[in-house]
């Protein structure tokens, strides 16, 4: 084995090296996330995704049937 | 940006969803009754009967696996093929597979519930099934797996919303942490013996044991709780960008934490410590986590004097923030050498199961159920019933654990003026007796919430029963004439 990886098995210099890497990229997430103002707006429009989905309309089917469309947002 | 253009509900498959909202409440039933049971065991050791198949080491395991695979299992699956249909605005991919994983899943529950009665176990914590269901269980898995990647493929929004993330660390982890716990040489069809040996057997029961607690019991209910409690408040949740922080922190912290379960033992020092260390660093996304679920409600507190289905989410999320507290205070090794082999810890996992998994089940459900039967619940009052039967319940059960463990736990490090000890094994479990009798209690108070919401249930499905079939009859009399 090439003595460069051999450095990687001792375990004084991957535990840091490893700290170094995992830090590093829970910092380029921070920094993803929280920075932008245009990158902002566009991840906190996301969180409407689960109100869209309200108040669907009835298929061509089930408005020829007569059926009703299924009781929505009445915070039972 | 987010698209907003809903499917007609009849686009979507909610048949497989009925049917595992169905089972999730049979297994409540069932697992928590048999909790129940097993807990009066230990107050009243005679309900053994001397009869094998009645025993607490063999109800036990039928307990934990109709709860945690029966009843919280079940949730998942109903919750996450609502989820991403509704998110992604597709219908469920590959129908016929979605269908094998309901009677795959049911039939590898009730048969391992069967063979644990039988004396049939591999002996690991929360992962009893022998080979034979491990393997078909897999299948199950890689089903589910296919059916909810494909589902995301061909949806109609751009964008994964965050409750779809959950579920799908939840179901790829879940499958590493399955395969890998059981591997195992068979000796015969209901034998077979794990292929780890000492420590490295133990640590990887607990690699398995503490991430079936994260991926299964935590970041899967938190798909839940992405999707429902925005959903029941009618507001968007607090932040995204926090829940993007939530899932990265969480889902890569959780998986080292696990050695804690070993502190004390043959385990290496620094393994342990280790262990203990992202187990700390683990409450920061927890809290995030739910802070972001609770602040959702920001603007809006008096839902909760309005709407017994927001007191659900909250409460467990509420009870998934002292749980998340006090899984950290607990990792610590001076803490935990109190605390191990106490009742503390059965405390501890149950204000997690019983006030986090199980209230947020029930807060969903009851959204899910007048949507899915077309029909409003049978009783407002009896969701109010139920939502303090299992607040009280829950409260004396986790109080009476720590009057339990702790107690315990002092008693057991206690020594005289001579250095000898200063109580018997025996004086402790006589002391115990009382807190016993309260916990037992306290899981009688829960079953008879769950026994409530099941009435409430059946009689909103009979109900809607009924008006379906007034429905069919008009239509046929109306064709008659025509």
């Amino acid at each position: 084995m090439s003595d460069w990886l051999l450095w990687f098995t001792s375990m004084e210099n991957s535990k840091p090296l490893a700290l170094l890497l995992f830090f590093g990229a829970f910092c380029g997430v921070l920094l993803y996330v929280f920075t932008g103002k245009h990158r902002t707006r566009r991840l906190e429009s996301y969180k409407y995704i689960p109100l869209d989905d309200d108040e669907p309309q009835p298929s061509r089917t089930a408005r020829a049937e007569g059926s009703h469309p299924i009781p929505q947002g009445d915070g039972q | 940006m987010a698209q907003s253009s809903a499917l007609p509900a009849e686009q979507y498959n909610y048949d497989i969803v009925r049917k595992f909202t169905i089972m999730a409440m049979v297994w409540a039933v069932l697992g928590m009754s048999v909790g129940v049971y097993i807990a009066s065991e230990l107050a009243w050791p005679f309900l053994n009967f001397d009869i094998p198949q009645l025993t607490f080491g063999r109800l036990r395991p039928v307990h934990t696996t109709l709860v945690i695979f029966g009843f919280g299992g079940s949730a998942l699956f109903a919750t996450s093929y609502y989820v991403v249909q509704r998110t992604c605005q597709a219908r469920l991919a590959f129908p016929w597979v979605a269908e094998f994983t309901f009677w795959g899943w049911t039939g590898g529950v009730a048969l391992g519930a069967l063979s644990y009665v039988s004396g049939i176990t591999q002996g690991r914590e929360y992962a009893e099934f022998e080979w034979p269901l491990d393997i078909a269980i897999t299948l199950v898995w890689v089903s589910y797996f296919a059916v909810y990647v494909e589902t995301i493929r061909r949806r109609s929004q751009p964008h994964i919303y965050v409750a779809n993330w959950f579920y799908l660390a939840f179901i790829v982890a879940v499958a590493l942490l399955h395969i890998f716990n059981n591997l195992a040489v068979p000796i015969s069809l209901t034998k077979s013996y794990s292929l780890f040996s000492g420590v490295q057997d133990a640590m990887t029961q607990w690699w398995y044991g503490h991430n079936a607690v994260g991926f299964f019991l935590t970041a899967a209910f938190l798909g839940m709780m992405y999707y429902f409690v925005p959903k029941q408040a009618g507001r968007p949740v607090y932040s995204y960008r926090l829940s993007i922080i939530h899932f990265w922190a969480l889902i890569f912290l959780y998986m080292w934490a696990g050695g804690h379960h070993l502190h004390w033992t043959s385990l290496p020092d620094w393994v342990s410590t280790l262990a203990a260390t992202f187990s700390i660093i683990l409450l920061m996304p927890s809290w995030g986590g739910m802070i972001n679920g609770i602040m959702t409600l920001s603007g809006a507190w008096d839902k909760l004097r309005s709407d017994p289905i927001m007191l659900f989410l909250i409460t467990s999320l509420s009870f998934y923030g002292m749980s998340t507290f006090e899984g950290p205070l607990m990792s610590l090794k001076s803490v935990n050498a109190l605390s191990h082999y106490t009742d503390w810890t059965i405390g501890h996992v149950h204000s997690g199961a019983l006030g986090w998994v199980a209230l947020v089940s029930f807060g969903s459900f009851y959204h899910l159920i007048p949507r899915l039967w077309e029909k409003k619940m049978y009783s407002q009052t009896l969701i109010y019933v139920h939502f303090w039967l299992a607040t009280i319940g829950i409260v004396l059960y986790i109080t009476s654990m720590w009057v339990a463990g702790i107690g315990q736990g002092l008693m057991l490090r206690s020594f005289d003026d001579y250095g000898n000890l200063a109580y018997t094994f025996i004086e402790t479990v006589e002391f115990m007796h009382t807190p016993y009798v309260w916990r037992a209690l306290g899981g009688a108070f829960f079953v008879s919430g769950v026994l409530v919401m099941v009435y409430n249930m059946a009689m909103t499905l009979r109900a809607a029963r009924r008006e379906q079939a007034d429905v069919e009859a008009k239509l046929a009399a109306k064709l008659a004439k025509a």
